[in-house]
């Protein structure tokens, strides 16, 4: 089993859910495809997709929901 | 003046231009910051600066405890808002005066009102300022709501009654739409802004955004002359003229008095706008909502009128009575601003928070470029993403026009994707040139991928 991590594309705040009021889009156990959207990033108050560029299964939540993240920075682990 | 030193609650651009007209005045100027803003322009220029909280807005631009602890800390007898952030947050404007500290910037009072959707439209109508047909309050039934837009027709609009900002706004086409997105609406208004009030408007197509500006001490009030704003984007602003030239005279001096008297019922202080929705058809103006407070396009009024603005709403806060009387200020030439954002037209305007390695800014007669990039300053994911604007004005629209061409030119900034290009090609558009252009216009020539950003 390889673990990976999915990276944040760009720098500002990372939401796991698609509005405060709606469930994750995923939790640690769930299967991620490619391309499916595993969380949102608000940079300079818009709103970007995080879209999976791979599949597998979370095993780890790297950040918090509203944490801060830089480009790049690993946010959540995946096996495969 | 009552205030000696004034405490800045916001960043970025607006920052740096109210610390300089505070130090014109003579002011200590006293800047808070997040530790994204520790090396900002304001913060350089400002005689002192304090640290309010993290990064990111929630917990620092928009924390009210931290900025009346940081502004009482520090000596101050009076906290510039700005815009956006806490700027018409009428709970900030009774924490700011419950501290001992004057706010720059209307009554909490005034700004309630007219930050209600609703009761401003009701203010509006008893002062005999015209509205867009639409429902009488807000619309809590299913049943008055079919009634209203029996009565109106499509297209028309759902809005939060306390929304703003073109926030909380969406156009239905049809009843099963309007009935599928009526309940969307409240629950996503209820979400956004802490009350589901809705209430309805017909949509006038084809209209300009044009809006006035006023300044009243509490008692007087007069207005700067108007602004059309109708080319926007997801309904931002992103360029903007003084005056409009689509007004004739007679509609001019109807929409300005119409504003004065809004802004004198409700007993104005301070600097405040008056947004409208203008067709050209029927020459036909219908106020929409009132921003109480400086906003982002407010220099190219100070470019038409000569007057500064943002010192005079500094020292309406310091006691001063409005020393201008109306027939003193006139207009002269034609200003236009437009905004350069961190975004990339070539990319759907995606953000770009970059590094700014390299600055060239233009300068020049009649130009100005309000900002806050230095060589060296990395751009905040945080925040919104407007890097400066650039102003110019001349003697008419056209040679206005040509001086826009030529400032956008000189202006480089390097090691991030802007704006200028979208800008470029609008100052080469014959529709733009002929000023022909309504509040759709330019996503319309955006998704027709007519200028071929670059």
């Amino acid at each position: 089993m390889a673990q990976t991590n999915i990276l944040s594309p760009l720098p500002g705040t990372y939401y796991r859910r698609p509005a405060p009021d709606q469930p994750a889009y995923k939790d640690v156990g769930d299967r991620v495809a490619v391309g499916e959207v595993v969380g949102l990033i608000e940079v300079m108050k818009s709103f970007i997709e995080v879209k999976s560029e791979l599949g597998g299964k979370i095993v780890a939540f790297l950040i918090e929901n509203e944490d801060p993240v830089m480009a790049g920075q690993p946010i959540i682990a995946i096996e495969s | 003046m009552k205030i000696r030193t004034l405490f800045i609650a916001n960043r970025g651009e607006i920052a740096v231009r109210i610390v300089r007209a505070a130090q014109e005045l003579g002011l200590r100027t006293v800047q808070a910051y997040s530790t994204a803003d520790k090396d900002s322009l304001a913060v350089r220029l400002a005689d002192e600066a304090i640290d309010i909280g993290p990064a990111q807005a929630a917990k620092s631009y928009l924390n009210i405890p931290a900025i009346i602890a940081a502004a009482t800390r520090s000596g101050a007898d009076a906290i510039h808002p700005g815009y956006g952030f806490l700027a018409e947050n009428a709970d900030f404007a009774d924490a700011v005066e419950e501290a001992g500290l004057i706010f720059v910037g209307p009554t909490a009072r005034a700004i309630r009102l007219m930050g209600d959707k609703v009761a401003a439209r009701s203010a509006a109508v008893a002062a005999g300022v015209p509205v867009v047909p639409g429902s009488d309050g807000r619309v809590d039934d299913s049943a008055t709501a079919r009634d209203v837009v029996a009565r109106l027709g499509f297209p028309v609009m759902i809005k939060a009654a306390a929304g703003g900002g073109g926030r909380g706004i969406r156009v239905v086409a049809d009843m099963e739409a309007f009935e599928r997105q009526m309940p969307q609406a409240r629950a996503e208004a209820l979400a956004a802004f802490g009350d589901g009030g809705l209430f309805i408007e017909k949509l006038v197509e084809r209209a300009r955004h044009i809006e006035v500006q006023i300044l009243g001490d509490g008692d007087d009030v007069i207005h700067c002359f108007e602004r059309d704003c109708s080319l926007q984007r997801r309904r931002q602003k992103v360029w903007e003229e003084a005056p409009a030239v689509a007004l004739p005279a007679q509609v001019r001096e109807a929409l300005c008095a119409s504003a004065v008297a809004l802004a004198r019922a409700v007993r104005y202080r301070g600097a405040g706008t008056l947004e409208y929705l203008y067709d050209d058809a029927t020459q036909a103006f219908y106020f929409i909502e009132m921003n109480t407070r400086i906003q982002v396009e407010h220099p190219v009024t100070e470019m038409i009128t000569g007057l500064d603005l943002v010192r005079l709403m500094i020292q309406i806060a310091g006691g001063e009575r409005l020393s201008l009387r109306q027939d003193e200020i006139r207009v002269r030439g034609h200003s236009i601003e437009v905004r350069i954002n961190a975004e990339d037209p070539a990319n759907n305007f995606l953000p770009f928070p970059g590094k700014i390695e390299t600055l060239m800014t233009p300068g020049g007669h009649g130009v100005r470029f309000d900002t806050m990039l230095f060589a060296g300053y990395q751009v905040s994911p945080f925040y919104d993403s407007l890097l400066g604007k650039l102003i110019v004005w001349d003697e008419t629209r056209g040679r206005a026009l040509a001086r826009l061409t030529r400032a956008l030119r000189e202006l480089e900034i390097g090691g991030c994707k802007t704006t200028k290009s979208l800008h470029l090609a609008l100052a080469d558009d014959p529709e733009v040139r002929a000023a022909t252009y309504d509040t759709r216009w330019l996503e319309r020539r955006l998704e027709q991928n007519a200028f071929r950003l670059t």
